[in-house]
């Protein structure tokens, strides 16, 4: 059995190594940017078209990743974060929803993914955190309240980021897992509602990564802001 | 018994143990964060937003232990390093 999509050789010539992982990373890349420029194509020629729906639909996304970024980080009007945000979120939501296709292996099932993503939130968190403070006072924060204390903020850091890793591919992964067991245990309609159950997980999890990749954006910008006040973690 | 033999059942047996024991904790904790947060949101309606979103968080934060335990359990299985060690040399 599979644990992940990484084993999946699909194609091999030399030492070019194409695995299922790399495959489908490109075609939720590739769904993501055709159906951006499909709803955008009618506005960019004419700015005064009619709204079409896909438009609509990236419209309410757009909002609504905007809206919780603006309550998680407390301040009106924040629109540096939501690229960066809102790619993790549509990323993760599509190729977990993507399950539905027959065949698919979503990349997220796979560590090499989640870590990669993990990784980019751990870069940039201290980068949107020099930004807003300089690299001075972000640094300072790794020696606050003691000096002794950098190893613990250090093994903070390592430990979030293995966390938000391994969170996401162990939530795909169980779940991809329990439907190819369910399937040779009883194959006719059992699976259906695991599936289900797992584009439910799939949902969730894209919202708990992009949030938390947000939470920690917004503790690292506050402290820098307040930081006689060490609340909001 | 030989080596493999032995790999074999502490292998499973470790699973099976890592994942009943380790899921105990998580959800012990995980219900009692879910009705804390149920009944906050039943005495203030208004919050129920940011109660939710906070214990989508926290649920995620708890889960995840159970999730590492999942992890090393199925590591143990399917992928286990010791038992592909050992079926690698000639003659087991």
């Amino acid at each position: 059995m599979e644990i992940t999509p990484d084993h999946l050789v699909l194609f091999r010539r030399g030492f070019v190594v194409l695995n299922a992982t790399i495959v489908y990373t490109r075609v939720v890349m590739l769904v993501l940017v055709v159906v951006a420029w499909m709803a955008t194509r009618a506005r960019k020629s004419d700015p005064d078209a009619p709204r079409s729906g896909w438009e609509g639909a990236l419209d309410g996304m757009v909002s609504l990743v905007r809206s919780q970024i603006q309550e998680i980080s407390d301040r009106e009007g924040v629109d540096e974060y939501l690229p960066f945000v809102g790619t993790l979120f549509l990323f993760i939501a599509v190729s977990n929803v993507m399950d539905i296709v027959p065949g698919w292996h979503a990349p997220t099932g796979s560590l090499s993914t989640t870590a990669a993503l993990a990784i980019c939130v751990a870069v940039g968190v201290p980068l949107f955190g020099i930004r807003e403070a300089g690299l001075k006072a972000y640094l300072h924060h790794y020696l606050s309240p003691a000096f002794f204390m950098l190893p613990f903020h250090l093994a903070s850091e390592i430990s979030r980021t293995v966390a938000l890793a391994v969170r996401l591919f162990g939530n795909i992964m169980s779940g991809s897992m329990i439907v190819a067991l369910l399937l040779a245990i009883a194959p006719l309609f059992v699976p259906v509602i695991m599936q289900m159950l797992g584009l439910l997980i799939g949902l969730i999890q894209a919202y708990i990564f992009a949030v938390l990749a947000m939470v920690y954006i917004a503790a690292t910008v506050h402290r820098q802001e307040e930081r006689p006040q060490e609340q909001n973690q | 018994m030989d080596t493999s033999t032995w790999i074999g059942i502490f292998s499973v047996s470790a699973s099976a143990m890592c994942m009943g024991i380790g899921s105990i904790a998580p959800a012990l904790s995980e219900g009692k964060a879910l009705q804390q947060a149920l009944s906050s949101i039943a005495q203030q309606p208004d919050e129920a937003g940011t109660i939710s979103r906070t214990l989508f968080i926290g649920l995620a934060m708890i889960e995840s232990i159970a999730i590492y335990c999942l992890v090393v359990a199925i590591v143990l299985i399917f992928a286990n390093p010791f038992w592909n060690h050992v079926i690698a040399k000639p003659g087991g």
